[in-house]
């Protein structure tokens, strides 16, 4: 923080001591999200029926696959910049802030790493 | 960090939900969030470990169905589908107020009134499309 100029004095005097980068990667995600739950919309709505042959011949193709794994990402990335305003708005004190954060983190990552690894093994062949 | 953090609890907190008059532009901000932070912290779950079932092999399969295809299983799929559409519809008005229109008070009211309708409707369509198949 500054103590020059105007804007220097309020800079990082938000909730999230930065700037613009969430608030774009936030519209961002979005549109990837409008565009992948579009496709898993669509295909939940033609799918004959939810049993698991049907759902694996599904995502066995490589275009659901490829669709469902950037899902993950874009959606995993979207939910995590947003439960992270919702910390940096309601939780006051700085170490929970940091250890919440943290949390979301490993919870995001290991998530989306258990998700993209199932559809990969789903489409490979794996187990099933 | 700024000398702002050394918090004073006796400094007030911003007015809130308790406060405001309640109004269509207040209800679709608060269900933004609401849809948006319980989708990540329900519906995410339910995504990981519908992938993760369908991987794993059938018998696995047929534990998530038979929990998530019992009435409060059908309950939460239909609450998450709901924020999803609720979600989806208020986004995109705030993607036309990211862009700088739609501030004008009567298309803004129009559109915040809409915005849940039509997120209700897009649901309804939704489990029609799936079950009346």
């Amino acid at each position: 923080m500054g103590n020059g100029t105007p804007i220097g004095r309020v800079r990082g005097l938000g909730t999230a001591h930065e700037g613009a980068h969430h608030w774009m990667q936030q519209r961002f995600t979005a549109i990837g999200n409008l565009v992948l739950m579009s496709y898993l919309v669509v295909s939940f709505a033609l799918l004959g029926d939810f049993g698991h042959a049907s759902v694996l011949k599904w995502l066995t193709s490589p275009i659901a696959a490829t669709a469902i794994i950037l899902l993950v990402i874009s959606v995993f990335w979207h939910a995590r910049l947003g439960l992270q305003v919702l910390v940096e708005d309601y939780m006051v004190d700085a170490g929970t802030k940091f250890g919440l954060t943290a949390l979301l983190n490993l919870a995001f990552i290991g998530g989306g790493a258990f998700a993209i690894f199932s559809v990969v093994s789903i489409a490979f062949g794996g187990k099933a | 960090m700024s000398q702002r953090d050394q918090q004073n609890p006796a400094r007030p907190l911003s007015p809130h939900l308790q406060i405001w008059r309640w109004g269509p532009h207040m209800l679709v901000s608060i269900l933004h969030r609401a849809t948006g932070d319980g989708m990540a912290l329900v519906g995410l779950p339910l995504l990981v470990w519908w992938l993760g079932a369908i991987a794993s092999g059938p018998e696995a399969y047929a534990t998530f169905q038979s929990v998530m295809g019992s009435p409060l299983g059908m309950l939460v799929l239909v609450g998450v589908s709901w924020a999803f559409f609720q979600h989806m519809t208020s986004g995109l008005r705030h993607f036309v107020l990211d862009i700088g229109a739609g501030y004008e008070l009567d298309i803004n009211r129009m559109w915040s009134v809409a915005a849940p309708i039509i997120g209700i409707l897009l649901t309804a369509a939704f489990w029609a499309a799936v079950l009346l198949k």
